[in-house]
């Protein structure tokens, strides 16, 4: 896996990241805007998928992880007046603090208890937001002013309610964060994290300390899914509580699972394949909850694999 | 000349009953030591308190003169302890490349090179007989390619001693003489503790051999002085001669 | 009043929180004790229970008792066919995966919990109390009805421990639960008593619901809480074990009664969650619970 073809995988991504770059300048202003926001919330699902594919460790509470930081960055701006960079620097420090602290706790317990562990954990984080109202604007959230949201490099300044710049910035976090996954999953370090998903017992006879590469991943992750969050606070100036709420941290594991775990390219195919369903059907029905129970259903009864996953099964292997 | 490995009245309970009863043992540098008895002796009890994946419930256990009683089963990998598992627990979805590859990167000191690991991997495959099964599946070698992968993967750890837990263990006979040949090249650079119930291996392989009865050491020596043992032969056979 | 007769009604408040809780835990803890499986959607049977008991009720008309009786047999009858169904249909082409069976079950929540506002609608709707007759204590009045749910409650926990202990199925249902390859080498259907027992299940659920959808009224989201709370108690008293869930449920009822008549609820949340999170970090055999095999 790690050994075939560096070259062909590196071009496929970069083909993507080329490929969003020019939809910017061919999609009509709707799915424009739309395609910003399936880039930056397919960043929380790579973040989620480091773990959960790589790791095997199936998370319930990353809503948590972004919520981290998106508060962190919404609360530094709105709060503080911190310019955009500073205020996504603390949306990261937050994800990363939060995600250290339950990696330590939740990482002694395992499987089904590991699931239950972290959704409580998650549910606390919400709780709080909504009991510090004063600050947090509680269950009604809070919109981060618009002259705010500027980025200044000396004279020029970058405007980022303006639809292009939002657009080229999503798509370069989005970039970064995909090719340091693809490094991360092709680096020695890759390799322990699926060795550890496969048999974490013999990884332990192998002389790794399998609860520190663990722990790791899961602040990894959780840097991820916290930059997806303040990039949302700052690209979309919204910030509220249903964003940590149980099913922010369901909506990324059925992303995942549709676009195939353990694959690179899977997140963003999954949140744009189930953002597309919901579009077409939310036309017939309001009832966008039931098609995602639906799919989950459907998914783990039938393709759990997902959708690269059975490509890769199939046909190329190669894909990392 | 300083034992490798020692122990001192190492015991472990599960629940009320006693699987390894204060054992004392050591271990010389280069040797080739077998362990036999009985099954339910408490054999892989024993070498797994050594190795680490069980804590032990009194005793101590000293390696290469410090005490490593207390430390994780990661430690003592690094300290220089590789087992191989008695039920063979290759990574079955990964690559008979990867699965050496996973031990051989932890063990290089250069950092980066991707040469490296290809050369560590591709030198403890050749010596197995595997190279040329490198990128296959590791779930899809035959059961005695997976032992020998096994072997690989301890080998790859440069290990100073090497546990295998009953390698023969479902091997054909001509697989087993390959075996026999290979044990032999790794203790030119290593200490190995072998646990094996096929007899005519542990003659031809071990210098000293340790029996085990009922968690206790029963009696130890020389081939040829455990073949004539008495008490060996009344707990093998449950007769005395 | 006083602080005395304060603390009693929180006291009474809580047990009756308990009482409900106890049964829709348990259900929780057999389905969890025997198949291993984490029924995420156990809140929307619970909620399923109500929204039938309203349905039932108001088609039935006439004296409330009549129409309260009906929902209390008919509605956990229907919700134990849907879980039955749900069952067959998804969970046991599973296997039983406990980290599929999760994935799924959310599934199932998503799905009833979605009906239900299709169907039912997003308004709360009162169902009425069977009878309305009010305890004179020296202090205040307090609702008969609540200290017969009090009763009940404890009536159907007394009956299915019996079940458990004492009859055939119980030692069908320990057995698989302690080993179901043996069991099924012993010609014990394992399938049937799965199917059988998420059904009971949902129905302990259902039935906790009908008892108390005449106090807090049927609400397509009510199913929430009580699938927390029943995961803190499940946790709390060690899975698996019904003495284990009777105490946490009592223990919890009656300080959330009595946390929530003093702090915020939310505070109450807060630090209910935290600490029950804790116990399985730290204590995962739970509080009352022994080390498992």
């Amino acid at each position: 896996m790690s050994e075939a073809s560096p070259v062909k995988a590196y071009a496929l991504h970069l083909g993507v990241v080329g490929l969003l770059f020019v939809l910017s300048f061919l999609l009509p202003e709707y799915y424009h805007g739309l395609l910003a926001r399936i880039m930056v919330l397919a960043v929380f699902a790579m973040g989620y998928n480091m773990l959960f594919g790589y790791v095997g460790l199936l998370s319930l509470g990353h809503a948590m992880f972004f919520a981290a930081g998106l508060y962190g960055a919404g609360l530094a701006v709105i709060q503080l007046g911190w310019s955009v960079p500073a205020a996504f620097a603390a949306g990261l420090a937050c994800g990363v603090v939060v995600s250290l602290v339950i990696g330590l706790l939740a990482l002694r317990t395992t499987g089904v208890a590991f699931m239950i562990v972290t959704m409580m954990f998650a549910q606390v984080f919400y709780l709080l937001i909504l009991y510090f109202a004063t600050w947090t604007g509680g269950d009604q959230g809070m919109v981060v002013p618009q002259p705010a949201r500027v980025l200044s490099f000396g004279a020029t300044s970058l405007e980022l309610t303006n639809p292009t710049v939002r657009y080229m910035t999503a798509l370069a976090l989005f970039s970064i964060v995909l090719l340091v996954t693809l490094a991360i999953v092709r680096s020695r370090y890759g390799r322990v994290l699926v060795a550890i998903r496969e048999n974490e017992e013999r990884t332990k006879m192998l002389g790794y300390d399998t609860f520190s590469n663990k722990l790791a991943a899961v602040v990894i992750s959780g840097i991820i899914c916290a930059a997806s969050g303040a990039a949302y606070a700052l690209l979309f100036g919204y910030v509220g509580s249903s964003f940590a709420s149980v099913q922010y941290s369901i909506l990324p594991l059925l992303w995942v699972l549709l676009g195939g775990a353990a694959t690179t390219l899977g997140p963003l195919i999954g949140t744009l394949f189930m953002y597309y369903v919901i579009d077409i059907t939310s036309g017939y029905t309001s009832a966008y909850l039931l098609i995602v129970g639906i799919a989950l259903i459907l998914l783990v009864l039938f393709f759990p694999k997902g959708i690269l996953g059975s490509i890769r099964q199939r046909w190329l292997g190669w894909l990392p | 000349m300083m034992p490798l490995l020692t122990t001192k009245g190492l015991s472990r309970d599960f629940g009320g009953l006693r699987a390894v009863d204060s054992v004392d043992f050591s271990l010389m540098p280069g040797e080739i030591r077998a362990v036999i008895g009985p099954n339910g002796a408490g054999k892989t009890t024993f070498v797994s308190l050594v190795s680490g994946r069980i804590q032990p419930s009194s005793g101590m256990i000293v390696f290469d003169g410090t005490d490593i009683t207390t430390q994780p089963a990661c430690v003592r990998v690094r300290r220089g302890i590789a087992y191989t598992f008695q039920i063979t627990s290759v990574f079955a979805n990964l690559s008979a490349y990867d699965n050496v590859a996973l031990p051989v990167q932890r063990t290089l000191s250069d950092g980066r090179s991707k040469g490296a690991v290809r050369a560590g991997v591709m030198s403890a495959l050749e010596r197995t007989g595997l190279a040329d099964r490198a990128h296959m599946p590791a779930g899809q070698l035959s059961y005695g390619h997976q032992r020998l992968l096994e072997v690989a993967m301890g080998l790859a750890l440069k290990p100073r001693l090497l546990i295998l837990d009953e390698p023969t263990q479902g091997l054909a006979d001509s697989e087993i003489d390959n075996f026999i040949s290979l044990v032999r090249d790794i203790a030119k650079n290593a200490t190995v503790l072998l646990i094996e119930h096929n007899m005519p291996v542990v003659m031809q392989l071990a210098d000293r051999i340790t029996v085990f009865n009922a968690g206790k050491i029963l009696a130890e020596g020389t081939p040829e002085a455990i073949r004539d043992n008495a008490a060996v032969q009344e707990a093998y056979l449950g007769t005395a001669p | 009043m006083h602080f005395g007769p304060h603390l009693l009604l929180a006291a009474l408040e809580g047990l009756v929180t308990s009482a409900v809780l106890a049964l829709t835990a348990l259900g929780l803890s057999l389905v969890f004790g025997v198949m291993r499986v984490v029924n995420v959607a156990h809140g929307e049977f619970f909620m399923l229970g109500a929204v039938l008991a309203w349905a039932i009720t108001t088609a039935i008309g006439g004296h409330p008792a009549l129409g309260f009786l009906a929902a209390l047999v008919i509605a956990p009858l229907i919700v134990g066919a849907i879980a039955l169904v749900a069952e067959r249909l998804v969970l046991r082409r599973l296997n039983y995966n406990p980290e599929a069976t999760i994935v799924a079950t959310i599934g199932m929540l998503y799905i009833i919990q979605q009906l239900a506002l299709t169907f039912y609608g997003p308004e709360a709707r009162p169902v009425e109390p069977p009878f309305s007759y009010r305890i004179l204590l020296p202090w205040f009045g307090y609702s008969g009805y609540k200290l017969s749910v009090i009763a009940a409650s404890a009536l159907l926990l007394t009956a299915t421990w019996l079940v458990l202990t004492r009859t055939r199925i119980g030692l069908v249902m320990r057995a698989t639960q302690y080993d179901s390859e043996t069991a099924q080498a012993f010609g014990i259907p394992v399938g049937r008593v799965y199917g059988g027992v998420f059904a009971l299940g949902a129905m302990l659920a259902a039935i906790a619901a009908v008892l108390i959808v005449p106090i807090s009224q049927a609400h397509y989201l009510m199913g929430q809480d009580p699938l927390l709370l029943s995961f803190i108690v499940v946790i709390i008293g060690g899975l698996g074990s019904l003495r284990g869930t009777v105490v946490a449920a009592v223990l919890i009822g009656l300080s959330d009664g009595i946390i929530s008549m003093f702090f915020s609820p939310t505070l109450a949340k807060i630090i209910a969650t935290l600490l029950v999170a804790m116990v399985l970090v730290f204590r995962p055999q739970g509080l009352f619970g022994t080390r498992s095999r």
